[in-house]
Protein backbone atom coordinates (compact mmCIF):
# COMPACT_ATOMS: atom_id res chain seq x y z
CA UNK A 1 0.00 0.00 0.00
CA UNK A 2 1.49 3.26 -0.84
CA UNK A 3 1.57 6.18 1.78
CA UNK A 4 -1.10 8.26 0.42
CA UNK A 5 -3.78 5.28 0.13
CA UNK A 6 -2.63 5.05 3.94
CA UNK A 7 -3.34 8.23 4.34
CA UNK A 8 -6.75 8.14 3.10
CA UNK A 9 -7.21 5.00 4.73
CA UNK A 10 -6.62 6.40 8.34
CA UNK A 11 -8.31 9.68 7.68
CA UNK A 12 -11.76 8.40 6.58
CA UNK A 13 -11.78 4.97 8.02
CA UNK A 14 -10.18 5.43 11.88
CA UNK A 15 -12.69 5.95 14.49
CA UNK A 16 -12.78 9.24 16.16
CA UNK A 17 -14.98 10.26 19.11
CA UNK A 18 -13.67 13.94 19.80
CA UNK A 19 -16.31 14.52 22.45
CA UNK A 20 -15.01 11.09 24.65
CA UNK A 21 -11.31 12.61 24.52
CA UNK A 22 -12.07 16.06 25.59
CA UNK A 23 -14.51 14.35 28.40
CA UNK A 24 -11.68 11.96 29.49
CA UNK A 25 -9.04 15.13 29.69
CA UNK A 26 -11.83 17.24 31.55
CA UNK A 27 -12.15 13.77 33.95
CA UNK A 28 -7.83 14.00 34.32
CA UNK A 29 -8.46 17.41 34.75
CA UNK A 30 -10.62 17.28 37.77
CA UNK A 31 -8.54 14.83 39.26
CA UNK A 32 -5.80 17.59 39.30
CA UNK A 33 -8.19 19.90 40.80
CA UNK A 34 -8.61 17.46 43.91
CA UNK A 35 -4.69 16.92 43.90
CA UNK A 36 -4.38 20.90 44.49
CA UNK A 37 -7.80 21.30 45.89
CA UNK A 38 -6.41 19.25 49.54
CA UNK A 39 -3.20 20.77 49.59
CA UNK A 40 -5.10 24.17 49.46
CA UNK A 41 -7.68 22.55 52.06
CA UNK A 42 -3.91 22.03 54.23
CA UNK A 43 -3.00 25.85 53.15
CA UNK A 44 -6.60 26.95 54.50
CA UNK A 45 -6.50 25.13 57.95
CA UNK A 46 -3.29 26.55 58.81
CA UNK A 47 -3.87 29.68 57.26
CA UNK A 48 -6.53 29.98 59.67
CA UNK A 49 -4.81 28.53 62.80
CA UNK A 50 -1.87 31.11 62.08
CA UNK A 51 -3.00 34.50 60.44
CA UNK A 52 0.08 36.66 61.77
CA UNK A 53 2.71 33.88 60.73
CA UNK A 54 1.24 33.03 57.34
CA UNK A 55 1.40 36.93 57.49
CA UNK A 56 4.96 37.72 58.76
CA UNK A 57 6.08 34.58 56.03
CA UNK A 58 4.04 35.47 52.98
CA UNK A 59 5.63 39.47 53.28
CA UNK A 60 9.33 37.76 52.69
CA UNK A 61 8.03 36.61 48.97
CA UNK A 62 8.54 38.59 45.77
CA UNK A 63 5.24 39.93 45.00
CA UNK A 64 6.74 41.69 41.50
CA UNK A 65 8.45 38.22 40.06
CA UNK A 66 4.80 36.86 41.15
CA UNK A 67 3.30 39.52 39.44
CA UNK A 68 5.60 39.04 36.75
CA UNK A 69 4.62 35.43 36.29
CA UNK A 70 1.00 35.79 36.35
CA UNK A 71 1.32 38.01 33.65
CA UNK A 72 3.23 35.55 31.55
CA UNK A 73 1.33 32.53 32.84
CA UNK A 74 -2.22 34.21 31.49
CA UNK A 75 -0.59 35.61 28.43
CA UNK A 76 0.86 31.82 27.44
CA UNK A 77 -3.00 31.02 28.05
CA UNK A 78 -4.27 33.35 25.19
CA UNK A 79 -1.78 32.10 22.93
CA UNK A 80 -2.20 28.60 22.83
CA UNK A 81 -5.94 29.81 22.72
CA UNK A 82 -5.58 31.20 19.95
CA UNK A 83 -2.92 28.71 18.02
CA UNK A 84 -6.40 26.70 18.37
CA UNK A 85 -8.01 29.14 16.31
CA UNK A 86 -5.41 29.51 14.38
CA UNK A 87 -5.22 26.27 13.31
CA UNK A 88 -9.17 25.80 12.88
CA UNK A 89 -9.16 28.90 10.41
CA UNK A 90 -6.42 26.92 8.40
CA UNK A 91 -3.44 29.08 9.37
CA UNK A 92 -0.74 26.43 9.90
CA UNK A 93 2.14 28.78 9.99
CA UNK A 94 0.02 31.37 12.53
CA UNK A 95 -0.75 28.36 15.10
CA UNK A 96 2.88 26.67 15.22
CA UNK A 97 4.22 30.53 16.15
CA UNK A 98 1.95 30.75 18.64
CA UNK A 99 2.42 27.79 20.15
CA UNK A 100 6.21 28.56 20.31
CA UNK A 101 5.24 31.64 21.94
CA UNK A 102 3.79 29.56 24.01
CA UNK A 103 6.85 27.38 24.97
CA UNK A 104 8.69 30.67 25.36
CA UNK A 105 6.38 31.95 27.80
CA UNK A 106 6.64 28.55 29.66
CA UNK A 107 10.88 28.31 30.14
CA UNK A 108 10.56 32.15 30.85
CA UNK A 109 8.01 31.33 34.18
CA UNK A 110 10.10 28.54 34.87
CA UNK A 111 13.74 31.10 34.47
CA UNK A 112 11.86 33.22 36.76
CA UNK A 113 11.13 30.58 39.13
CA UNK A 114 14.70 29.57 39.38
CA UNK A 115 15.91 32.97 40.61
CA UNK A 116 13.00 33.04 42.88
CA UNK A 117 13.55 30.03 44.23
CA UNK A 118 17.54 30.36 44.59
CA UNK A 119 17.10 33.63 45.82
CA UNK A 120 15.06 31.94 48.57
CA UNK A 121 17.93 29.19 49.36
CA UNK A 122 20.61 31.55 49.23
CA UNK A 123 19.06 33.48 52.44
CA UNK A 124 18.59 29.65 54.04
CA UNK A 125 14.90 29.38 53.33
CA UNK A 126 14.48 25.93 52.42
CA UNK A 127 12.38 22.83 53.70
CA UNK A 128 14.44 21.52 57.08
CA UNK A 129 17.06 24.18 56.60
CA UNK A 130 18.54 25.79 60.01
CA UNK A 131 17.18 28.80 59.37
CA UNK A 132 13.42 27.39 59.06
CA UNK A 133 13.39 25.57 61.50
CA UNK A 134 13.96 28.17 64.02
CA UNK A 135 10.82 30.27 62.97
CA UNK A 136 7.67 29.58 64.47
CA UNK A 137 5.16 26.73 63.50
CA UNK A 138 3.34 28.74 61.01
CA UNK A 139 6.10 30.58 59.19
CA UNK A 140 7.38 26.82 58.76
CA UNK A 141 4.17 25.52 57.81
CA UNK A 142 3.72 28.30 54.80
CA UNK A 143 7.38 28.32 53.70
CA UNK A 144 6.30 24.19 53.44
CA UNK A 145 3.62 24.69 51.65
CA UNK A 146 4.94 27.47 49.66
CA UNK A 147 7.71 24.94 48.13
CA UNK A 148 5.39 22.06 48.08
CA UNK A 149 2.49 23.91 45.72
CA UNK A 150 4.39 26.01 44.03
CA UNK A 151 6.93 23.75 43.01
CA UNK A 152 4.05 20.81 42.44
CA UNK A 153 2.74 23.56 39.85
CA UNK A 154 6.28 24.19 38.31
CA UNK A 155 6.44 20.14 37.88
CA UNK A 156 3.39 20.80 36.10
CA UNK A 157 4.68 23.46 33.60
CA UNK A 158 7.49 21.23 32.77
CA UNK A 159 5.02 18.44 31.65
CA UNK A 160 3.18 21.04 29.48
CA UNK A 161 6.68 22.41 28.00
CA UNK A 162 7.11 18.45 27.19
CA UNK A 163 3.36 18.21 26.13
CA UNK A 164 3.42 21.64 23.56
CA UNK A 165 6.69 20.57 22.29
CA UNK A 166 5.13 17.32 21.22
CA UNK A 167 2.15 19.06 19.80
CA UNK A 168 4.07 21.73 17.86
CA UNK A 169 5.42 18.23 15.95
CA UNK A 170 2.61 16.95 15.21
CA UNK A 171 1.21 19.92 13.77
CA UNK A 172 4.39 21.05 11.94
CA UNK A 173 4.18 17.47 10.35
CA UNK A 174 0.33 17.78 9.80
CA UNK A 175 -0.58 14.83 12.46
CA UNK A 176 -2.80 17.64 13.87
CA UNK A 177 -5.10 19.20 11.23
CA UNK A 178 -7.66 21.60 11.27
CA UNK A 179 -10.06 19.20 11.28
CA UNK A 180 -8.64 16.91 13.67
CA UNK A 181 -7.36 18.84 16.88
CA UNK A 182 -8.49 17.40 19.45
CA UNK A 183 -5.08 16.68 20.67
CA UNK A 184 -4.28 20.08 20.66
CA UNK A 185 -7.31 21.05 22.10
CA UNK A 186 -7.25 18.62 25.25
CA UNK A 187 -3.08 19.92 25.77
CA UNK A 188 -4.80 23.38 25.61
CA UNK A 189 -7.32 22.56 28.21
CA UNK A 190 -4.40 21.50 30.12
CA UNK A 191 -2.23 24.15 29.71
CA UNK A 192 -5.26 26.66 31.13
CA UNK A 193 -5.43 24.52 33.68
CA UNK A 194 -1.98 25.04 34.95
CA UNK A 195 -2.79 28.67 34.22
CA UNK A 196 -6.11 28.43 36.63
CA UNK A 197 -3.96 26.67 39.07
CA UNK A 198 -1.72 29.80 39.84
CA UNK A 199 -4.45 32.45 39.87
CA UNK A 200 -5.01 30.72 43.39
CA UNK A 201 -1.83 30.32 44.37
CA UNK A 202 -0.36 34.13 43.63
CA UNK A 203 -3.14 35.36 45.95
CA UNK A 204 -2.77 32.49 48.52
CA UNK A 205 1.12 33.23 48.47
CA UNK A 206 2.63 36.49 46.60
CA UNK A 207 -0.17 38.75 48.39
CA UNK A 208 -0.42 38.31 52.12
CA UNK A 209 0.10 42.06 53.14
CA UNK B 1 -18.31 12.84 11.10
CA UNK B 2 -21.14 14.79 12.26
CA UNK B 3 -19.32 16.29 15.81
CA UNK B 4 -16.51 17.20 13.80
CA UNK B 5 -18.28 19.70 11.44
CA UNK B 6 -19.85 21.68 13.95
CA UNK B 7 -16.80 22.87 15.51
CA UNK B 8 -17.12 26.03 17.41
CA UNK B 9 -14.54 28.44 15.77
CA UNK B 10 -13.92 31.26 18.84
CA UNK B 11 -12.57 34.51 17.51
CA UNK B 12 -9.19 36.02 18.07
CA UNK B 13 -10.85 39.12 19.33
CA UNK B 14 -13.07 37.47 21.99
CA UNK B 15 -9.47 36.09 23.37
CA UNK B 16 -8.23 39.08 23.33
CA UNK B 17 -10.34 40.77 24.85
CA UNK B 18 -10.54 37.85 28.17
CA UNK B 19 -7.02 38.25 28.28
CA UNK B 20 -7.52 42.36 29.12
CA UNK B 21 -10.08 41.83 31.41
CA UNK B 22 -7.35 38.98 33.28
CA UNK B 23 -4.72 41.30 33.12
CA UNK B 24 -6.70 43.95 34.77
CA UNK B 25 -8.22 41.95 37.24
CA UNK B 26 -4.42 41.04 38.04
CA UNK B 27 -3.99 44.75 38.72
CA UNK B 28 -6.87 45.30 40.64
CA UNK B 29 -6.06 42.49 42.88
CA UNK B 30 -2.31 43.49 43.15
CA UNK B 31 -3.22 46.94 43.99
CA UNK B 32 -5.94 45.91 46.61
CA UNK B 33 -3.63 43.66 48.00
CA UNK B 34 -1.17 46.87 48.78
CA UNK B 35 -3.97 48.89 50.45
CA UNK B 36 -4.84 47.32 53.62
CA UNK B 37 -8.59 46.47 54.21
CA UNK B 38 -7.68 43.72 57.54
CA UNK B 39 -10.10 40.41 57.15
CA UNK B 40 -11.71 41.75 54.39
CA UNK B 41 -8.43 41.50 51.63
CA UNK B 42 -8.48 38.05 51.27
CA UNK B 43 -12.30 37.66 50.40
CA UNK B 44 -11.83 40.42 47.49
CA UNK B 45 -8.64 37.92 46.32
CA UNK B 46 -10.37 34.79 46.24
CA UNK B 47 -13.65 36.98 44.55
CA UNK B 48 -11.37 38.40 42.21
CA UNK B 49 -9.30 34.84 41.98
CA UNK B 50 -13.29 33.05 41.42
CA UNK B 51 -14.07 35.51 38.65
CA UNK B 52 -10.69 35.40 36.97
CA UNK B 53 -11.13 31.45 36.73
CA UNK B 54 -14.70 31.73 35.12
CA UNK B 55 -13.07 33.63 32.78
CA UNK B 56 -10.40 31.06 31.68
CA UNK B 57 -13.18 28.38 32.03
CA UNK B 58 -15.77 29.62 30.06
CA UNK B 59 -13.51 31.11 26.87
CA UNK B 60 -10.36 29.99 27.29
CA UNK B 61 -11.13 26.34 28.14
CA UNK B 62 -13.97 26.63 25.79
CA UNK B 63 -16.98 25.20 28.11
CA UNK B 64 -19.26 28.10 27.51
CA UNK B 65 -19.68 25.88 24.12
CA UNK B 66 -19.33 22.45 24.98
CA UNK B 67 -22.25 19.87 25.33
CA UNK B 68 -24.45 20.26 28.67
CA UNK B 69 -22.16 17.17 30.29
CA UNK B 70 -19.47 19.03 30.62
CA UNK B 71 -21.02 21.29 32.69
CA UNK B 72 -22.57 18.93 34.67
CA UNK B 73 -19.29 17.17 35.36
CA UNK B 74 -17.60 20.96 36.60
CA UNK B 75 -20.60 21.64 38.49
CA UNK B 76 -19.60 18.06 40.27
CA UNK B 77 -16.30 18.15 41.18
CA UNK B 78 -16.68 22.33 41.78
CA UNK B 79 -19.46 21.06 44.57
CA UNK B 80 -17.33 18.15 45.69
CA UNK B 81 -14.37 20.29 46.33
CA UNK B 82 -17.12 22.64 47.98
CA UNK B 83 -18.62 20.14 50.25
CA UNK B 84 -14.48 18.96 51.54
CA UNK B 85 -13.68 22.17 52.23
CA UNK B 86 -16.88 22.96 54.19
CA UNK B 87 -16.91 19.57 56.19
CA UNK B 88 -12.99 20.05 56.98
CA UNK B 89 -13.80 23.74 58.43
CA UNK B 90 -17.20 22.36 60.64
CA UNK B 91 -14.86 20.15 61.52
CA UNK B 92 -11.99 22.28 62.42
CA UNK B 93 -14.29 24.72 63.97
CA UNK B 94 -16.45 22.46 66.50
CA UNK B 95 -13.33 20.25 67.29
Amino acid sequence: MSSIENTLETNSHRHRDDVGAKMGMWLFLFTEVLLFGGMFLVYAVYRFQYPEQFHLAGMELNTTIGTINTIILLTSSLTVAMAITALQKGNKFLSTVLLSLTIVFALVFMVNKYFEWSAKINHGIYPGSKELLEKQNGEILFFGLYYIMTGLHAFHIVIGIILLSVILAFIIRDKIVSNDLVKLENTGLYWHLVDLIWIFLFPLFYLIQ
Amino acid sequence: MSNHDKQHITPYSMYVIVWLGLLALTTITVTVAGISLGKITIFIALAIAAIKSALVINIFMHIKFEEAIFKVFLLVSGMTLLVIFVLTFVDFTYR
